[in-house]
């Protein structure tokens, strides 16, 4: 059965790693539809967060792929419950929306949205949350009159303790032996 | 864990430790280049100078007596030859090229290397770093290409990262999996300076290649193997790589169980042991297909369940327990769902595993398999070991004949299609790394350059190159290589004017229709003459034993022109979609 996977990956900071894991994604005709890279907590690696709709049995052979990658230290997945995660998504809208009452004010305030930066043609909306929450402040600015609209890669931390730290600590047992 | 510092980044491994004061010299890159491969203990490289590359080559004019290079007259040539070299000695071994063509005509060897798991480190030159990506003279993105081909690959554009990079490169070739590596050097970074010194890699934080197998996996496997009533086993390239040849034998013999070989794992044990029943897969022995779907337990050793030795995975060992023994965890589950995984090293997984196991004997279950030989004898290898009803010499005939003649001791290499299976099936592989072939990539030209590799490798040793008139074409001009350096490479040339595996396939799968599979050939025996290479022909099965005796016999490389059978098949044949248990002998 398809479903939604969070896949986090820790790795080197290294030009061309994200081509690498990318390609094991592109190979199999996935199609990624977010990617964030950051850096973790731990300095001088990075962290990639890929999100795909995959069966289980792919999603386990995504991960041993990317972790066969030498640069790549570990790799999670996750089903969403399992992380608590958000998206970023910016609203341009005209300055004109605004002067015709308070129409737009609710909306923005019902929604949980801020705005970031008025201008005096336009306005940039913020509103951060999951895709469905982003998704519908969008389609209600549509019916008023909207510009542009963008929205980030997803970001997510597990729920469970960082098994990051658990990993490096049985790997520094092992170099030790 | 230890924080880096961001220099280190380009190496991100440790190096051995040392309490002596660091003592450098200042040399050029390329310089650099020449001692680093010098200090992993490489003595021949593999290939063509350019451009982009031409500081490294002025280097090594220096270091002559310390590093051999041997000119390919093409690079794919130069790259099957190191792959070669790297299979009979199981290290690693190098070949380098310059940018842009130079280094794309290696791209099918480090293909070929990766699915092979063959250890190499490839070095390409490039454009000054100053000119990446303006689509400078000879200029390819090296790194991108190769990206998904090469177990890492990594660009130098400054002189001081030469040491790290390619005692990194090194280290990862041949440690767990082996595979090919690609390091990309810019001309400034060949023609700048650095402080070299040179410390071999002992780890690298994000790869953990030497997994030991654990305990409570061995405990089921062995629990599973001592009640099992059918075991089989599965030999694959896994266990020459770890050289386990020797704890796997005494593995097998105390408890009994009868191996098959993938088409990699030929040579593990010696065919005429009691426990081998034959080759695996789409063109293998009818026994061991057939047994792998009757089996209670299977261990697949070293192996990856490729899809020319399972056919439809559906119809594949659905009755058994599968113990699957791999250092890749990526293979794991891949295609084969194993019930007792052991992520490790062949030769550690079977050192513990060996006091786990009693002594058994499984003689009827053996017996079957006999029983299957016997059909295959009747059905299939009678007649191939013979000539044609119309007096042709047939390739099983051929082999069999070399096979007498060598006692089962040469290298075997080989390139792709009918008379690869052939030589796979009819030649008795008496001795381990003898099996020089391109098995997951399948490619077609791989044989001679490859034979030339492994008789430079290892001299001392007979070396068959067989070869079909469609590949042996692709890199004739690798004539010159074993010519040029009188290298005693045997070349058996088996002709039947056609691609004959394709041929094959049209007339099983598509009626007979013979789309571009037929070869007007040139005159081989000539065209060998013109290199310098004493060549021959023959065509009548009488005469056959006589004319391998004299290639045998010649001092230096010698092509055996052998007429065979034009519209031979190989059988048995598992048809691609099907079963193994639907492998067709006729």
């Amino acid at each position: 059965m398809q479903k939604e996977y969070t896949i986090s990956v820790f790795s080197e900071d290294m030009v061309g790693l994200l081509s690498r894991i990318v390609t094991v994604f592109t190979r199999r005709h996935i199609n990624i539809e977010s990617l964030v890279t950051s850096e973790s907590s731990m300095k001088g690696i990075y962290r990639f967060i890929v999100v795909v709709t995959v069966n289980e049995a792919m999603v386990e052979h995504l991960v041993k792929q990317i972790e066969k990658q030498v640069d790549v230290l570990k790799a999670f997945h996750y089903e969403n419950d399992e992380i608590v995660y958000q998206e970023v998504a910016l609203y341009k809208v005209p300055t004109a929306i605004f002067l015709k009452g308070n129409h737009v004010e609710t909306v923005v305030r019902a929604h949980n949205a801020r705005i970031l930066d008025i201008e005096e043609d336009y306005i940039v909306i913020e509103k951060t949350g999951h895709k469905s929450q982003t998704e519908a402040l969008l389609r209600e600015l549509e019916q008023i009159g909207i510009y542009e609209f963008t929205r980030s890669g997803r970001v997510a931390i597990s729920k469970h303790h960082e098994p990051l730290n658990q990993y490096l600590k049985e790997v520094e047992a092992e170099v030790a032996q | 864990m230890k924080v880096q510092h961001k220099a280190d980044i380009a190496k991100n491994g440790q190096a051995a430790k040392s309490d002596k004061p660091l003592k450098t010299e200042r040399i050029k890159g390329a310089e650099a280049v020449v001692k680093c491969l010098i200090a992993e203990g490489i003595k021949t490289i593999y290939g063509y100078p350019g451009g982009a590359i031409m500081p490294t080559y002025d280097a090594m004019y220096h270091y002559q007596d310390e590093l051999q290079h041997i000119l390919a007259r093409h690079e794919q040539g130069a790259i099957h030859a190191a792959e070669g070299h790297a299979r009979v000695t199981r290290e690693t071994a190098a070949c380098i090229a310059t940018s842009g063509p130079g280094a794309l005509n290696l791209a099918t060897g480090i293909a070929d290397a990766y699915l092979d798991s063959v250890p190499l480190v490839c070095i390409t030159g490039q454009v000054f770093s100053g000119v990446l990506g303006t689509d400078a003279f000879q200029e390819t993105d090296v790194i991108g290409c190769t990206m998904s081909i090469t177990k890492w690959n990594y660009q130098i554009t400054k002189p001081e990262e030469i040491p790290s990079v390619f005692a990194k490169a090194f280290y990862i070739a041949n440690t767990g999996r082996p595979g090919p590596v690609v390091i990309d050097i810019t001309k400034d970074a060949q023609n700048g300076l650095l402080d070299f010194h040179y410390e071999k890699m002992t780890n690298i934080r994000t790869y953990h290649p030497r997994l030991k197998a654990k305990k409570s996996a061995l405990e089921k496997a062995a629990e599973l193997i001592n009640k099992a009533k059918k075991p089989f086993i599965l030999a694959g390239h896994g266990i020459q790589i770890a050289r386990a040849e020797k704890v796997f034998t005494a593995f097998i013999e105390k408890t009994g169980i009868p191996i098959g070989c993938t088409i990699h794992g030929l040579g593990t044990i010696p065919n005429d042991h009691k426990l081998h029943t034959g080759m695996l897969g789409m063109h293998g022995n009818y026994g061991p297909n057939i047994k792998t779907n009757e089996c209670d337990v299977l261990i697949a050793i070293g192996m990856r369940f490729d899809d020319r030795v399972t056919g439809n995975l559906e119809k594949y060992a659905k009755q058994a327990t599968v113990i699957h023994i791999e250092i890749d965890p990526s293979e794991v589950n891949k295609n084969v769902f194993a019930h007792v995984p052991i992520i490790a090293d062949a030769k550690d997984a079977l050192t513990q595993l060996l006091p786990m196991v009693k002594k058994r004997k499984h003689t009827k279950w053996l017996a079957e398999f006999r029983a299957a030989d016997k059909i295959e004898y009747e059905k299939v290898i009678k007649r191939d070991c013979g000539p044609s009803p119309e007096g042709e010499i047939r390739m099983g005939q051929v082999m069999k004949e070399v096979s007498d003649q060598t006692k089962g001791q040469a290298i075997v290499a080989t390139d792709v299609g009918q008379h690869q299976m052939i030589a796979a099936r009819y030649y008795k592989y008496n001795t381990t790394n003898s099996w020089v072939s391109s098995g997951g990539a399948g490619t077609m030209g791989y044989g001679l350059p490859a034979a030339f590799g492994a008789k430079f490798a290892d001299p001392k040793r007979e070396v068959i190159c067989v070869c079909g008139d469609g590949g042996f074409q692709m890199t004739i001009q690798e004539l010159g290589l074993c010519a040029q350096w009188n290298v005693g490479v045997k070349i058996l040339l088996l002709d039947n004017n056609f691609l004959g595996m394709v041929r094959q396939w049209q007339q099983l799968f598509f009626d007979r229709r013979y789309s571009s599979v037929e070869l007007v050939n040139p005159n081989f025996v000539m065209i060998a003459e013109g290199f310098g290479v004493k060549a021959k022909e023959v065509s009548d099965p009488k005469k056959l034993k006589q004319a391998i005796k004299e290639m045998l016999a010649h001092d230096g490389p010698y092509l055996l022109h052998v007429r065979v059978e034009k519209e031979e098949n190989v059988f048995p044949m598992v048809p691609s979609g099907a079963g193994i248990g639907d492998i067709r002998l006729e």
